[in-house]
């Protein structure tokens, strides 16, 4: 078994009901979806679907496949983790009580670029985009402090450069 | 429905089947016969519809036919609430289709069909495996020549039976798991293997490991996704069966041919010496060999026999030959029981020309009993031949061979009388039960123009020919007597392997 992280791209029909086929194939097949994310693209009645899972290659061609047979799909790409530009969005509200703790709070979200978008006596939500790996590197900080919640978009990707799927 | 449109998904049969939903209203609210109609059948479907106003239904019948019928046929679910059935239409258009991701690939990349003619015009000992695909696309005649040119014995899957006339010299029948001795072996020991419209299945490759090692395997198939699914190919080539052979053909015919005769006859003189007994004059209760000799006798090529699931299914496999793509109607991938008297109802009614015999195991009859009204009230004129022995005999034969003959529930018991029971709907009935009586019984019944059920008691001993799961092709066992011993030993292991696990 070859197993890897592969970011799958998919361009789709935007219907009801095409996220079910979609995610129906990868439970069929035993492959777990570890993110995945849908949105309109530049043409409205397409929407594009990311998909970040992990697993065999061979399975993973299988499900490539599979999915470029569903009728609502109409392209699919394996896109190359090196060739690929990666970007989530992140909510975290953290327990802040003491001023100190808010100051520092602001403080790290500074350095990673992230914003402060709501504030009440007990809390900030901290707001950042960025690659998957320094939006776990922000949530480790922060945990010190006390996180009440987060809520993750999972990423979404696009090749470099002029190539489309 | 939802078992009949499994069956078509795994049979790549094209149908459209529509459902009746609750009003629009009541959708999720767990209404009263309320079943959420596209998510059951989303994974067994090629494509699916709900409607949610009448004015989208013109162009799903439209597109439903076409997803149906293309490519690779399949199931089309249209669901249909109340309140849209009742609605009218504003104005009827006719539509164009819209079928963005739907692009069937017909032809075969110029670049694989070069290096595909490449391997065959190599090949010293070629070898075409012919599937249901073939028949599809109605390529047989290509495949014919193709067999013809390069001497290519030909053998079949169970959905590929007729797609080459298994009276000729070429023909090795079966393959697979209760496949002809001589097509698992002669697969075996080939060097190029061309498959055609096939998926590989478990049951047509047995273990994959030992699956024609010594071949290059040449795969044609219109869906992109059966190719590199279950065997590793050399030769990958997407298309439909009848373009890519005569794209193939165009450039073989143009080469000079390699001389395979010796191989041809080779394999034909194997073939010869390992003819399955059918003849059991003597025996009562019949053997079910004997039985399928005397329907081979009655029948001609185009009667259109339909089967059930089980033992009387793969018996019809293994000795009868069929002559022509269309005539052998069998549920194969999802081993449907049940399926031969309503199929055989379906292709009388296609067809009514046509003789239409269904050969079952009774029980499977006996899940589609009810449909004695059904041909009595319609007047479908098919003939049920219910090869009775009182056992579910495929998986008495497992528990037999495979778990130390702890039979479990597997035994039909005494009822019912079949012929009583046919009787009862007003179907003419008849029991047979000695050699002879079948051929008997069954011109009778098609020259009656009347549906006839033949209950024929058969032997519940006789166990098929089989390769045990999980084990290579070649490793037959419950090997039928054979007029002659092989005379290639050394391919032949005889050994039985445990099945593996699980299977």
């Amino acid at each position: 078994m070859n197993e890897r992280s592969h970011i799958i791209s998919a361009l789709v029909e935007h219907k009801p009901g095409v996220l079910q086929r979609v995610a129906g194939l990868f439970t069929r097949r035993g492959f777990n979806i570890d993110t995945i994310t849908v949105g309109e693209t530049e043409k409205k009645k397409l929407a594009r679907m990311t998909i970040i899972a992990k697993g065999d290659d061979k399975v993973l061609e299988q499900i490539t496949k599979q999915l470029n047979k569903l009728i609502d799909v109409i392209k699919v790409r394996d896109l190359e983790m090196e060739n690929t530009v990666k970007r989530e969005l992140c909510l975290i509200k953290v327990h802040t009580p003491l001023e100190k703790i808010r100051s520092e709070v602001i403080q790290y979200a500074g350095i990673f670029r992230g914003r402060i978008i709501d504030v009440s006596p007990e809390t900030l939500t901290v707001e950042i985009t960025g690659d998957p790996e320094k939006i776990d590197a922000l949530i480790d900080l922060l945990r010190n402090f006390g996180i009440k919640e987060v809520a993750r978009t999972g990423p979404t990707a696009m090749s470099r450069g002029i190539k489309t799927i | 429905m939802v078992t009949g449109i499994a069956t078509a998904n795994m049979d790549s049969a094209p149908i459209l089947a529509i459902a009746g939903q609750v009003p629009t209203h009541l959708i999720g609210n767990d209404a009263f016969q309320e079943v959420d109609m596209i998510g059951i059948t989303i994974p067994i479907t090629k494509h699916s519809f709900q409607a949610n106003d009448a004015n989208e239904i013109p162009g799903m019948i439209k597109s439903g036919f076409e997803i149906a019928r293309t490519g690779r046929p399949g199931p089309v679910v249209i669901d249909l609430p109340k309140d849209i059935q009742e609605q009218e239409l504003d104005k009827y258009h006719s539509h164009q289709l819209d079928l963005p991701g739907y692009k069937p690939t017909l032809k075969g990349h110029p670049l694989q069909i070069k290096k595909a003619a490449e391997s065959i015009l190599n090949a010293k000992k070629p070898v075409i495996l012919s599937g249901g695909g073939v028949i599809i696309s109605n390529a047989s005649s290509e495949l014919k020549e193709l067999s013809n040119l390069i001497k290519a014995p030909v053998t079949t899957t169970l959905l590929g039976k007729g797609s080459f006339p298994e009276d000729e010299p070429a023909s090795m029948g079966m393959l697979g798991m209760h496949g002809r001795k001589v097509a698992n072996i002669t697969v075996d020991e080939c060097d190029c293997l061309i498959a055609v419209g096939c998926r590989f299945s478990d049951r047509t490759t047995g273990n994959l490991e030992e699956f024609a090692n010594n071949a290059q395997i040449i795969h044609i198939d219109v869906d992109p996704a059966e190719i590199g699914k279950n065997v590793d190919v050399h030769v990958p080539i997407v298309g439909d069966a009848k373009t890519v052979l005569q794209q193939l053909l165009s450039i073989i015919k143009k080469q000079s041919l390699p001389n395979n005769k010796k191989w041809f006859n080779e394999v034909y003189e194997f073939k010869k010496s390992c003819i399955p007994r059918t003849s059991f004059e003597e025996d009562i209760p019949l053997k079910p060999q004997q039985v399928i000799k005397e329907i081979s006798h009655v029948v001609d090529a185009d009667t259109i026999l339909t089967t059930d699931v089980g033992q009387n299914q793969m018996w019809m496999a293994h000795f009868f030959k069929s002559q022509k793509p269309r005539k052998f109607i069998s549920s194969g991938g999802l081993g449907t029981m049940g399926f031969g008297f309503p199929a055989a109802m379906g292709a009388k009614v296609a067809l009514p020309e046509s003789d239409v015999v269904a050969v079952c195991g009774d029980g499977g009859f006996l899940m589609v009993s009810q449909d004695l009204a059904t041909v009595k009230e319609y007047d479908i004129p098919v003939v049920i031949c219910v090869l009775d022995n009182r056992y579910l005999g495929m998986v008495a034969q497992w528990q037999k061979l495979f778990f130390d003959k702890r039979m479990s529930h597997t035994y039909l018991g005494e009822v019912p009388d079949f012929v009583k029971l046919a009787e009862a709907f007003g179907v003419r009935a008849e029991r047979v039960e000695k050699p002879g009586d079948t051929q008997e019984a069954l011109q009778n019944a098609i020259k009656s123009g009347e549906p006839t059920l033949l209950d024929i008691i058969i032997d519940p001993d006789e166990i098929l020919p089989m390769v045990p799961p999980g084990c290579g092709l070649t490793e037959i066992i419950g090997e039928y007597k054979v007029e002659r011993e092989h005379p290639r030993e050394i391919t032949y292991k005889n050994t039985v392997k445990k099945p593996v696990e699980g299977e």
